[in-house]
């Protein structure tokens, strides 16, 4: 048996998601989102539950989860900064926010901070060209970055 | 320039509220709709020679005309909301401004093509516009204008439902959308010799973008001429053209389709930023070839325009390169993106993009030598027309147009 389940809440969103759709084969990127709410990583005890679910074999469930970048294999630190690194936001100062988180926190992507409050992960196009460089905290997108902006952004988090 | 069909209300405040978008003409088209017969809905969409925005530039009638007739089986409509193509970012206006217009659009087309039940599959880092989403959708629902009858009186029962994926542009190619809608990994499917529709678990389908969906109700309401005294006879319309990097404005723009590139640039887009010089743009989305200030200066935003110039006009989201940018540098930024999307299915995809990637970081550490560049053109030649989907040929687009036109700045990092 999975050590992970459900909450009530997510176990309710679970079965609406499942009337959605003509098969439940359908539910498993909304079941796998509904984990990474309720964790913040998506760990393997989930994916056999997720597989339990669905009717599928834990390995069915793993290849989804790690084909797709936005799902966190581990735990991260409780911040996510996900900052565009493709070409617009090059053009405009990607780098030299990238090199201004490493200066200010300390970390380069890939990596949490020592305090684990931050994780800096560099991702490919997030569609928010016009308003590059940008990145996107916990899933808010922050456009038209600044050094002075950045700074915010994170006394922000460390209340 | 610009010409507002699909942007109409993006100004309005709070145009995202069932309220507002009500007030500004949302769901006028309805009526008129019903009024028609499904086959007329889909020849007058075909009369209006509307075509995909999503980046292929098909006509989107004959598309709609490929759902078999008479099946037993539920036919869906999957909207193709994943929106990844570096340059690219129309999509997310409409669910950010307008989502009642896109929820208008779903039901013209469900009509049109009896569909039921329609997906709107959104790129997963769309976390507000997919919330926003569906909120409109909820809003539709409590006021009945989707549900078990349209707008409270007509007899066609619609659902909709927000599909988030999650980080894979790949998804964006219809078949691996649906193979991932479908919850397995996005890997795209083996085309059919003649056309089809899709098919989701085995039942007709039919996938379109987002922007395409929206410009429907204008068409159902103002017939196929009031749509076609826009554009160019063969690219009639508008769409939402966007452009990014270093220019006074980025931003996205609606406009009937035959401007010129750079009028845009420097009208809509205001021009470089001070003290740039244009280099050279990519035209819609990174998997177009690129186009040198030169070109650009001849370049006219239509579809064919865009072909007899050795380019394609894509998704409409430009991306502007300065004089000071090294195109190795460019060339690298953007094989580094495909080597990290491709899905891994086909091998000269899979292994295509990481060589190039290599042997461009080899040339930026100064190891490179004019061999590499026939390398880099070769491996391109082994990407096109031999992969399951256009994925790796628009790499090869991309890549072989930089370094067949900007060959020189290569050179400069050659020690030998």
């Amino acid at each position: 048996m999975s050590s992970f389940k459900f909450t009530p809440e997510n176990e309710v969103k679970f079965q609406e998601y499942v009337s959605r759709y003509p098969l439940i084969d359908s539910v498993m990127l909304p079941a796998l989102w509904l984990v990474q709410e309720q964790e913040a990583w998506v760990s393997p005890e989930a994916m056999v539950y997720v597989a339990d679910k669905l009717g599928k074999t834990p390995i069915q469930v793993y290849e989804v989860a790690t084909f797709y970048t936005m799902f966190n294999l581990k735990p991260i630190g409780k911040h996510h900064i996900e900052l565009c690194k493709t070409l617009s936001c090059m053009l405009c100062g990607s780098r030299d926010i990238k090199k201004y988180i490493k200066e200010s926190i300390g970390i380069e992507p890939g990596q949490t901070s020592e305090d684990g409050l931050f994780h800096l992960s560099e991702v490919e196009c997030l569609g928010a060209c016009g308003g590059a460089p940008m990145f996107a905290l916990d899933g808010v997108y922050h456009e038209k970055l600044t050094t002075q902006k950045v700074d915010e952004l994170i006394k922000e988090c460390k209340k | 320039m610009i010409t507002k069909i699909v942007s109409k209300n993006f100004d309005i405040p709070n145009s995202h509220k069932l309220e507002v978008a009500l007030a500004n003409g949302r769901y006028s088209s309805i009526d008129k709709l019903f009024s028609m017969a499904p086959d007329d809905v889909t020849a007058e969409v075909t009369a209006s020679g509307l075509r995909g925005k999503g980046g292929g530039g098909a006509a989107c009638g004959p598309k709609w005309e490929l759902m078999p007739k008479n099946d037993p089986r539920p036919a869906y409509l999957i909207v193709n909301g994943d929106e990844s193509e570096p340059g690219t970012f129309k999509d997310r206006q409409i669910f950010e401004y307008d989502p009642h217009l896109l929820i208008e659009g779903i039901i013209c087309t469900c009509y049109a093509i009896n569909a039921h039940h329609a997906y709107i599959y959104i790129r997963g880092e769309y976390k507000f516009f997919s919330d926003r989403l569906n909120e409109a959708i909820k809003e539709a629902y409590q006021a009945g204008i989707i549900g078990d009858k349209i707008m409270n009186k007509y007899d066609f029962k619609l659902d909709i439902t927000v599909h988030r994926g999650g980080g894979a542009y790949i998804c964006g190619e219809k078949s691996a959308l649906i193979e991932s809608l479908e919850g397995k990994r996005g890997h795209p499917r083996l085309k059919p010799h003649g056309k089809e529709c899709e098919w989701f678990f085995d039942n007709p389908a039919t996938v379109n973008n987002v922007e395409t969906i929206a410009s429907v109700p204008n068409i159902v309401e103002n017939g196929a001429a009031g749509y076609t005294k826009y554009g160019t006879a063969k690219s009639p319309g508008t769409m939402l053209f966007a452009i990014s990097g270093p220019v006074k404005n980025p931003g996205v723009y609606e406009m009937a389709y035959g401007n010129k590139m750079i009028d845009f640039l420097n009208i809509l887009g205001g021009g470089m930023i001070e003290g740039k010089k244009l280099k050279a743009i990519i035209p819609g989305g990174s998997s177009c070839p690129i186009l040198t200030a030169q070109e650009v200066e001849q370049a006219v935003l239509d579809y064919e325009s865009m072909w007899d110039i050795g380019s394609t006009l894509g998704t409409g989201g430009m991306i502007v390169i300065d004089e000071d940018t090294s195109m190795v540098d460019v060339a690298k930024n953007l094989i580094e993106f495909y080597h990290h999307e491709s899905c891994g299915q086909c091998t000269p995809c899979r292994e295509g993009t990481g060589w190039i990637d290599k042997i461009l970081e080899k040339i930026l550490c100064g190891d490179g030598s004019s061999e590499d560049l026939n390398t880099i053109l070769d491996v391109c030649s082994t990407m096109n027309g031999k992969t399951i989907c256009v994925f790796a040929p628009a790499v090869k687009d991309i890549i072989e147009s930089i370094v067949k036109k900007f060959p020189h700045e290569f050179k400069t990092y050659f020690k030998n």
